[in-house]
């Protein structure tokens, strides 16, 4: 080994403003993350998906107004925003984690973005918060139109009127759907370094795949499958309900040869539905993070 | 550690399972200068500038730079590098402008800052013609000279560039030596992994010789020749038309001091030439005499070449 040349260590005083705290970078980073979702076609396809599902609303309520095929969905605004909000809120919500957040974190890897952003005075944190927050700025963004789309329906069958709180209280409980779901869906997206992998398995996990899971658990190991996501999801619809569903519910029905078959579904309590969503919003958010914070950019 | 311009391996070690991609390299660099990293492919080089830059994480020792570890203070360490590594991409639709925008922001730059420097910035890498268009249309090497700009935006005291020419043409590659080599000139502390020899030649001071994970030499540039041979020196030579290894054996081997002629292209011959200036004054004055069409003689980068080849080939 050559002996290591000499120089002198000179005093370093080039230093242009004060790198801002982690919260802050955050907030910085989500701005430009979110301008880019804005501006990128998968926000058009996402808008696109909204305006295809608001529209088949319409054309069905415009189509059936007036029959009873649709009497009771128009008959109050709890049984219009219920059915259409409260049922169908999820799916808009479930569309928007997959295509905002899929790929949220795997694309840095895949994509090489992460090298121009790593390579910044910035903790993994700010980037992992900071792209959360787009996320989720443009799926509430989807969100709202979905909602606009519904509010101009209701204002049509309802009347002007008809602006019930309970769509506000839904709205709250679906922002958490959003944060679990998201929470769920960065925590996958961190588990891949490839986007399709990680898109898909979201897809696939929130389109269908724990909806079989959660009917499997019931119906074999014979518990409560509060430790699904899809089992709180039903809480959206709660605040339009007079009566909530009973927490267990058994009934039994005769099958062949006289056989008894008794059933057992199970709905989540109203607090139980909120808790289920924070606590995966908490957990997969944090184990999330902790993925995230130990990938290596090879 | 010491606080003044420097960057410090410390027993760097990085294994990927069974394979050891960087073994215990100790390097100090310090002061204002430029060292070029060099290596052949796989040997360690973008490894140990990602350790540098916390992109991987060493599976033993530390890198400081500025005597703060990357390891455990990687934002305060990395306040005062510009770093180009593995050609980044930036968000397809934002524009150059808007990329720098984000990357002096979150490093705690002024906005008015932040527009003088981008400014000045995309002018050195000659994109301002293309400031407020979408980095998504950008060719490889528009793209590349835009994450120069970014690299150089903070007017960092310590840029960590990994291979900058990449994925340009010829003519950007000769424009990103030139503003290497002008930042040389400022208060700065340049990395710069390479494996063109005649790039770090050209641009670098300094120079560390990686193969294998292993560090094989750190020196400046001027001792490398001493090194490989005290008294020889190297030298290219033009001629204006072809020349024929008989020519060069019957008039050129001969001469008093040539130690070594090779026929290197057509019109091209490499000669090592032993003993002092004189003696190597001597000979070109016998080349030039000897009316074989010489146009132009230059030292040709084969001292480190020659070193490169050397160290290298000892640890295949």
């Amino acid at each position: 080994m050559a002996a290591t040349p000499t120089a002198t260590a000179e005093s370093t005083s080039r230093t242009i403003g004060q790198v801002p705290e982690t919260w802050r970078q955050s907030l910085l980073l989500s701005r430009y993350q979110f301008r880019d979702y804005l501006r990128s076609r998968r926000f058009i396809l996402m808008m696109a998906i909204v305006v295809a599902i608001g529209a088949i609303i319409s054309f069905i309520l415009a189509y059936f107004h007036g029959t009873t095929t649709i009497a009771g969905l128009t008959s109050s605004s709890d049984a219009f925003y219920g059915s259409f909000w409260g049922g169908g809120a999820y799916v808009v919500i479930i569309f928007a984690g997959i295509i905002f957040g899929g790929d949220a974190i795997a694309g840095e890897f895949q994509n090489k973005t992460g090298y121009f952003l790593m390579g910044l005075p910035i903790r993994r944190a700010a980037v992992y918060v900071g792209k959360f927050l787009a996320s989720l700025g443009a799926s509430i963004a989807a969100m709202v139109v979905y909602l606009v789309i519904l509010v101009g329906n209701g204002a049509v069958y309802l009347g002007t009127g008809f602006f019930p709180f309970a769509l506000v209280e839904s709205f709250a409980i679906a922002l958490l759907y959003l944060l679990a779901l998201l929470g769920a869906v960065f925590l996958f997206s961190s588990m891949f370094k490839n986007s399709l992998y990680a898109v898909l398995v979201v897809a696939i996990l929130f389109l269908f795949g724990f909806t079989i899971l959660q009917d499997l658990i019931v119906a074999l190991v014979k518990i409560e499958p509060w430790f699904i996501i899809d089992y709180a999801r039903v809480t959206i619809a709660y605040p339009f309900d007079a009566t909530l569903p009973p927490h267990i519910a058994t009934t039994t029905t005769m099958g062949p040869r006289g056989t008894r078959i008794t059933t057992t579904t199970y709905s989540p309590t109203y607090p139980e539905g909120l808790a289920i969503m924070a606590g995966y919003f908490i957990f997969t958010a944090i184990a999330g993070l902790f993925l995230f914070e130990r990938e290596e950019f090879t | 550690m010491s606080a003044g311009l420097s960057l410090e391996a410390v027993g760097l070690t990085k294994r990927f399972n069974s394979f050891t991609a960087l073994d215990h390299l100790n390097l100090k660099v310090e002061g204002s200068k430029c060292l070029g990293f060099l290596g052949p492919n796989g040997a360690g080089k973008t490894t140990t500038l990602k350790m540098f830059t916390d992109l991987i994480f060493p599976s033993e020792g530390e890198a400081f730079i500025n005597g703060v570890s990357v390891q455990r203070d990687r934002k305060r360490a990395l306040s005062v590098v510009g770093d180009l590594i593995e050609s980044p991409e930036i968000y397809g639709s934002l524009s150059p402008r808007e990329a720098l925008e984000m990357s002096g922001a979150l490093r705690g730059m002024r906005s008015e800052e932040i527009r003088a420097r981008t400014k000045v910035v995309l002018e050195e890498v000659k994109m301002s013609e293309w400031t407020d268009q979408r980095f998504g249309r950008f060719s490889k090497g528009m793209k590349q000279r835009v994450n120069i700009a970014a690299a150089l935006l903070s007017d960092p005291e310590v840029l960590i560039l990994d291979e900058p020419s990449t994925g340009l043409d010829p003519r950007g590659m000769a424009e990103v030596r030139s503003i290497v080599r002008s930042l040389k000139s400022e208060h700065r502390l340049i990395f710069m992994s390479s494996h063109i020899l005649s790039e770090v030649v050209d641009v670098c001071d300094e120079v560390a010789l990686i193969d294998h994970g292993r560090l094989l030499f750190y020196d400046t540039l001027e001792n490398v020749s001493t090194r490989l041979n005290a008294n020889a020196s190297s030298v290219e030579l033009s001629f204006v038309r072809p020349i024929s290894e008989e020519t060069i054996a019957s008039q050129i081997r001969p001469i008093p001091g040539v130690t070594t002629a090779l026929l290197v292209g057509p019109q091209r011959a490499r000669l090592i030439i032993s003993g002092g200036p004189e003696t190597q004054a001597q000979v070109l004055e016998r080349i030039a005499g000897a009316r074989l069409g010489l146009v132009s003689f230059e030292p040709s980068t084969s001292a480190l070449e020659e070193l490169y080849l050397r160290e290298i080939s000892k640890g295949d």
